[in-house]
């Protein structure tokens, strides 16, 4: 690389013709994946046309095409995430707190942090194995039931949530605790009073965005047990139920056409929609905050 | 900077037990990602050595037949990775190049609309569920590849690794803008002040100052597509084969099997709890834990270099 360029500082023609070459080479570069996801996505939203309707939202799985449902996979899947998220929020944002406010920058923090970094990047495959391990075989919470997904997925994305939420308490300036403490606070009062409610909205944007990640995870749910095909929607925690995610990687395992451009797409299509709905709603709350702060 | 200043106008409350007991149950909070770590490894640890002492760690590692189902059963685990490195190897033969091309543009070039703009679309590569790339990869890609190769399988490592590749760029790109933007200014305009162009400063200045985060990105990128389950799972099939170096077209347009796979082809069945085919997924989950579990640590290592080198 650096003998190459060398030869050509002579600021002419030559050295101005190449950076503009590789402007567009790093251009391009940066548009090919956007640009390829952005023509998948049409593909199956055009191919979801005629098949994601009111009867797809609201029936159950049937092996015909033209009847088939999504119906209970995805209020599975709405149900799941509103457990993983009572579950992760305050495991989080404690975690987020403690390592945040009280802990000194020992040996044990930097332990911790570590540990917090290095389970952000385990496969989500293994955390299904320790939930069939740990939350099937050992606890006895039943095979594929929506408390064992519960607590699988909700391990899964606390680092996220973890990370997420010291950055906002981060950006919390350090001159407000200061005043709260000169007023005779506690450190306790001062989080409460102080901390958490200047820090919520971007600890509440990180986590709906971690949740965003939950309800797209597929793995976990099949090493857990998770049924493929259920035609009802749970009716407590130690129910079994589907998920979207697992209904698509069921019904994409279909060698009918029927199934694979037309039902598959549909259900593809509700599944990015319920996530970009709850993506925006992130960053409508980032924004909105954002704005009022500067 | 709170803790300088916060124990001893803290300390004044009077309620010190309420106070510690808070401060308990945010450590226990913070305590329960160790916790986790050590319920994985005790987890996978736990079903492993059971499977270890019926099928030897050698045979298991250097076997070259894996058959956990059928009759005779086997427990060979080199077919899963050398079918998880062609995946791995072709996604980053898309991913390094293009995500550090990515973040060279997004650092040096791109103006801060255009940033603003780009940085979070790359950024949505990453959020799209991976089993919604799995079918892009068997419905769309394949078919579109099948005209440049009329050989290729239904199933095959091609399209997986493509869609894994594309998967991992914004891992590449952000770790390495983030490294390229923490280069001080102070260099780039002694660069531009000897009247170096965009393409020198970029090359010769930026890239090498900041390759310690550039490395770390790669590292974590890689060890994302090793533990990539549900693409791999639905585009690149069910087939543990040796990966045959000699047929190196037929390496890609064939059907493979990773690691993930194979644990997502196991999970699915009805294998129960005490038979030894449920054990090895263990020995296979632990090994793939293992091998990302040491990338990880390693890029985390050499990422703190480049952070303690300009800040």
């Amino acid at each position: 690389m650096a003998t190459e360029t060398r030869t050509d500082t002579d600021f002419g023609e030559v050295s101005r013709w190449k950076d503009r070459v590789f402007e567009y080479v790093t251009l391009a570069a940066a548009l090919f994946g956007v640009v390829t996801l952005g023509v998948l996505l049409a593909y199956v939203t055009v191919d979801a046309v005629g098949w994601l309707d009111w009867q797809f939202l609201t029936s159950p799985p049937h092996p015909i095409a033209a009847e088939a449902g999504l119906f209970p996979a995805l209020v599975g899947s709405i149900v799941l995430m509103v457990l993983i998220a009572l579950i992760t929020f305050p495991l989080g944002v404690g975690a987020a707190i403690y390592l945040e406010e009280y802990a000194s920058d020992g040996r044990l923090t930097r332990f911790i942090q570590l540990n917090i970094a290095n389970l952000a990047g385990v496969p989500s495959v293994v955390y299904g194995l320790l939930g069939l391990g740990l939350f099937v075989q050992l606890i006895n919470f039943g095979y594929g039931t929506l408390l064992v997904a519960g607590f699988t997925v909700s391990l899964l994305i606390l680092p996220i949530v973890i990370i997420s939420a010291q950055e906002a308490i981060r950006s919390v300036p350090d001159s407000l605790r200061q005043a709260s403490y000169g007023m005779g606070a506690t450190k306790r009062q001062t989080i409460r009073n102080v901390v958490l409610p200047r820090s919520l909205p971007g600890i509440m944007t990180g986590t709906i965005l971690a949740l965003g990640r939950a309800i797209g995870e597929t793995a976990p749910l099949i090493m857990i047990g998770v049924p493929t095909t259920v035609f009802g929607v749970p009716d407590g925690l130690f129910a079994k139920f589907s998920a979207m995610p697992m209904q698509i990687y069921t019904w994409s395992s279909y060698p009918d056409t029927a199934f694979q451009y037309g039902v598959v797409s549909a259900g593809v299509v509700t599944l990015l929609v319920v996530l970009l709905s709850i993506n925006s709603i992130a960053i409508l709350i980032r924004n909105k905050y954002q704005t009022e702060r500067s | 900077m709170s803790d300088a200043t916060a124990p001893d106008l803290s300390k004044r409350s009077g309620q010190n037990t309420r106070e510690f007991a808070y401060r308990a149950v945010f450590f226990v909070c913070a305590l329960l990602s160790v916790l986790t770590t050590v319920a994985i490894v005790v987890t996978l640890l736990g079903d492993a050595i059971t499977f270890f002492a019926e099928v030897s760690p050698i045979a298991f590692l250097t076997g070259t037949t894996w058959s956990p189902a059928n009759d005779p059963v086997s427990f060979g685990v080199l077919p899963l990775i050398t079918g998880t490195l062609v995946i791995t190897f072709g996604a980053a033969a898309i991913a390094l190049p293009v995500g550090l091309l990515t973040a060279i543009y997004l650092a040096e070039y791109a103006s801060d609309r255009a940033r603003s703009v780009l940085k979070p679309a790359i950024e949505v590569l990453a959020g799209v569920p991976t089993v919604v790339y799995g079918y892009f990869a068997l419905v769309y890609v394949t078919p579109a590849l099948s005209v440049v190769f009329p050989t290729i399988s239904t199933f095959n490592a091609l399209s997986a690794s493509i869609i894994v590749g594309i998967m991992i760029i914004p891992m590449v790109s952000s770790i390495s803008e983030d490294a390229m933007s923490s280069v001080p200014d102070s260099l780039r305009e002694a660069s531009y002040g000897l009247g170096a162009t965009r393409f020198t400063v970029s090359t010769s200045v930026v890239v090498p100052a900041s390759i310690s985060g550039i490395a770390s990105s790669y590292i974590l990128a890689l060890s994302r597509a090793i533990g990539e389950t549900m693409a791999v799972t639905i585009a690149a099939g069910n087939t543990p084969r040796l990966v045959d170096l000699t047929d190196p077209a037929g390496v890609f347009l064939e059907s493979i099997q990773t690691m993930t796979a194979a644990m997502v082809q196991l999970g699915a069945s009805d294998v129960t709890g005490q038979s030894l085919a449920y054990r090895s997924l263990f020995a296979v989950g632990l090994t793939l834990f293992v091998i990302t579990f040491v990338m990880n640590l390693i890029s985390e290592w050499v990422a703190s270099r480049y952070r303690e080198e300009y800040r």
